[in-house]
């Protein structure tokens, strides 16, 4: 079973590889881009029981390992 | 004394402060590898700078499942004297015995240079029988040393007096362009509740002797030992 985690900083929490991303769009013409944040793509592959199981099991390594609670938040997906 | 440096996959700081800690300091050193989890016999633990593995998905995130960062923090619970330069502050606070994380320098590029930092704090093991206010240069060299807490957090950890160095101009100022990577409210270092835990982001160890430009780190390595005479 595929799950995909997206781990992105907080949205309280500055940037900098964002902002450097969205200040060079900038400088390229593409003057309607509003806000670039940066962040982790994650793509585990796991033998679970079930979708259930395998959201389970990987919400807790995203929390312990895979996101820094102090800065970051993260949204797990179970490839139907 | 003897001061135990431990030493990861990616440590690259581990012998400078071996050396410091025995040829300039004359105190017993010994390295610890990261799966061992014997701390028996050491007075004090030093966390050296480097690249543990390899800083993958974030600094110090894989180093602190490593067998001796329980053994650390069991070292630390007892009151056991803790230091973490850079790479090694930054796994004290992956491993939760320090407050904060690590962002990204705000200039998004690594940063090799000599800076100036303010000590904030007499009574921690990194700056013991120091004098506050006293500042010290030394070099850092990071890429995520932009020290990050919410404004709530941050007003308790200066309320905590766990502030112990400061980013500031050579004579004591703060200054804005003097916090290079952007770091809240200049924050170079900072300690736990018990003050036996310290990180910090220059490296004391690659400023201890005068051919190097500067021996203040010197003073930190003597303010840990210091702790522990008195202790």
């Amino acid at each position: 079973m595929k799950v995909r985690v997206y781990v992105t900083l907080k949205k309280s929490v500055f940037d900098p590889q964002g902002k450097t991303i969205h200040d060079a769009l900038g400088s390229m013409g593409y003057a309607g881009v509003e806000d670039v944040r940066q962040g982790k793509f994650f793509e585990v592959t796991l033998d679970a029981p079930s979708a259930d199981a395998a959201r389970t099991t990987v919400e807790e390594i995203a929390r312990k390992v895979l996101a820094n609670p102090v800065i970051e938040s993260y949204r797990v997906e179970v490839e139907a | 004394m003897n001061v135990g440096v431990v030493v990861f996959p990616g440590s690259n700081c581990d012998h400078d402060t071996h050396h410091v800690l025995e040829q300039v300091c004359g105190q017993q050193a010994r390295f610890v590898w990261h799966k061992d989890s014997d701390l028996s016999g050491l007075d004090a633990v030093v966390l050296p700078g480097g690249f543990a593995y390899g800083d993958y998905l974030r600094t110090g995130a894989i180093a602190r499942f490593s067998p001796v960062m329980r053994a650390v923090g069991e070292f630390a619970k007892k009151g056991g004297p803790v230091l973490g330069i850079c790479n090694g502050f930054q796994i004290l606070q992956e491993a939760g015995l320090l407050p904060g994380a690590m962002l990204r320098n705000r200039t998004v590029k690594f940063l090799s240079q000599p800076v100036h930092v303010r000590v904030e704090r007499d009574d921690t093991v990194a700056t013991a029988g120091l004098v506050k206010g006293t500042v010290l240069t030394m070099p850092i060299a990071h890429g995520e040393g932009n020290f990050f807490l919410p404004e709530a957090e941050l007003d308790r950890l200066e309320a905590e007096g766990q502030v112990v160095f400061r980013y500031t101009t050579r004579d004591g100022r703060l200054d804005d362009a003097a916090n290079a990577n952007g770091s809240c409210r200049a924050i170079a270092g900072i300690c736990n509740p018990g003050r036996n835990v310290v990180g910090l982001m220059p490296h004391p160890e690659r400023a201890a002797e005068p051919e190097l430009g500067s021996a203040d780190g010197r003073l930190v390595f003597e303010a840990l030992i210091r702790s522990l005479v008195s202790a």
